[in-house]
């Protein structure tokens, strides 16, 4: 008889999804990221798939039904400026809220700290990373520099050994993130077949709109605590048309590189006014600061340009 | 005869879970943190080997367990204990010693009564185990 009771109650137990989300503050998390990150959907997407994935595991760990921790290696690419970096940082906090990684510390890499000098150099070199990456997240930034197919002697090959061992051995222990321009891994993969099997999700960082790179740029003035009126934004705006279309455009990169440029041209022309101004004209960009760009002297010169002044 | 040198020696010997909070609380101390072996368990013996570099800028103790547990897997008939070094200025030393691995059996120790010029003894102790060469103490 009292058998039967248990057996009922074990059919009707429920889990409380709702609490466990909340208790692991994901909502907050995404919301931040939605906040803080412009665009990037498939890079948010698959954050939220891996938020969600971590949260169901541990709820069926505590329901007993155990399986081994997913990996959650990745692989950033993406052209110049998409983001990888910041995303990459962020990811080891996300992480560690999640509460797959245990310290949620993030230990940045290239080559230089990998790949040794002489023979017997590399090993213990990696070695030595790997182990302050233990419990975070290790991220290696231009990752493809660290196999070099025209030297076959060059130690990289053993660096990458060496990662691959340890990705796949103690894959509980820390999180691998590769970055790089997407033509460079693609070759780099190529490569090394091994490793790219070996990361589990490969995620793509799409160029920004227009929409997204205004967006980006009041952001980033935003936090200078600066801030464009609606003269200075149309003007930007055209601006961002402008540069798209020119070489070497690197996306979020070049919009900071932008307002560092118009934060110049700001300071010469306050310098230069003198006198007593309002407080506000400090924060303020004006239409000229934007307008007095290369970018815009150039077109008008081709024509290309429907405003000029 | 159980030898008991560093801390903790006079408790029973840590389990790994006891070995890995001690560990952050010394990363949590910024110490780094090194390993050492030896099988030869003089008390004055203070030159033990070490197992690799001490091991700087380390943050999360499971990185040093799994150093732990590759030197005890290489040496598992010897002592091994672990140094947490504070190198904050005007400190500069070591600040926690205390063993993770002993042989299985420990003979103890020997002692040597030496007669002296005029009725003098002097004392000396010997571990049983030295009387092996270096690296066979400890066969079990």
């Amino acid at each position: 008889m009292q058998t039967t009771t248990e057996n009922q109650t074990e059919e009707r137990r429920e889990v409380d999804v709702g609490a466990a989300a909340r208790e692991a503050l994901i909502d907050d998390m995404l919301r931040q990221l939605d906040a803080e990150l412009v665009g990037l959907e498939p890079v948010k997407l698959r954050i939220r798939q891996i938020a969600a994935l971590l949260l169901v595991e541990r709820l069926r760990g505590q329901a007993g039904l155990s399986a081994e921790p997913p990996s959650l290696h990745m692989c950033f690419t993406g052209n110049p400026g998409a983001g990888k970096t910041t995303v990459a940082l962020r990811m080891a906090k996300i992480l560690h809220s999640l509460g797959y990684v245990r310290r949620g510390h993030l230990v940045v890499a290239t080559r230089d700290d990998l790949v040794g000098q002489y023979v017997g150099h590399t090993a213990p070199k990696t070695k030595e990373i790997l182990q302050k990456a233990v419990g975070g997240v290790l991220f290696i930034d231009e990752a493809y520099y660290l196999y070099r197919a025209d030297n076959e002697r060059d130690y990289g090959q053993e660096a990458i050994e060496i990662l691959l061992q340890f990705m796949e051995s103690r894959r509980d222990d820390l999180v691998v993130i590769l970055a790089g321009y997407k033509d460079k891994m693609g070759r780099f993969f190529q490569c090394n077949p091994g490793l790219h099997s070996r990361i589990a999700h490969h995620i793509e960082f799409p160029d920004y709109t227009l929409e997204e790179l205004m967006k980006i740029a009041e952001l980033m003035a935003r936090n200078l605590m600066y801030e464009f009126d609606a003269e200075s934004k149309d003007a930007f705006r055209s601006y961002l048309e402008l540069r798209i279309r020119q070489p070497h455009f690197a996306n979020a990169r070049s919009v900071r590189n932008a307002i560092d440029r118009v934060r110049l041209r700001h300071a010469v022309r306050i310098v230069e006014q003198g006198g007593r101004i309002p407080q506000q004209e400090l924060a303020r960009i004006d239409v000229l600061d934007v307008r007095q760009s290369r970018v815009f002297q150039a077109a008008s010169e081709r024509g290309e340009a429907k405003e000029t002044l | 005869m159980r030898i008991t040198q560093g801390t903790f020696s006079f408790l029973p010997d840590l389990t790994d879970e006891q070995i890995e909070k001690q560990i952050e609380y010394c990363l949590g101390r910024d110490c780094s943190i090194g390993i050492e072996y030896t099988d030869d368990p003089h008390p004055r013996n203070m030159l033990w080997d070490m197992w690799n570099l001490p091991m700087f800028d380390v943050a999360d103790p499971k990185a040093i367990l799994h150093e732990v547990n590759a030197c005890r897997k290489a040496f598992p008939n010897h002592y091994i204990k672990i140094n947490a070094n504070d190198a904050t200025r005007g400190r500069e030393t070591v600040v926690l010693s205390f063993l993770v691995n002993r042989p299985p059996h420990e003979p103890g120790f020997r002692l040597n009564r030496q007669e002296a010029a005029g009725r003098a003894i002097r004392y000396t102790t010997h571990p049983y185990a030295a009387d092996r060469p270096a690296g066979e103490r400890y066969r079990e």
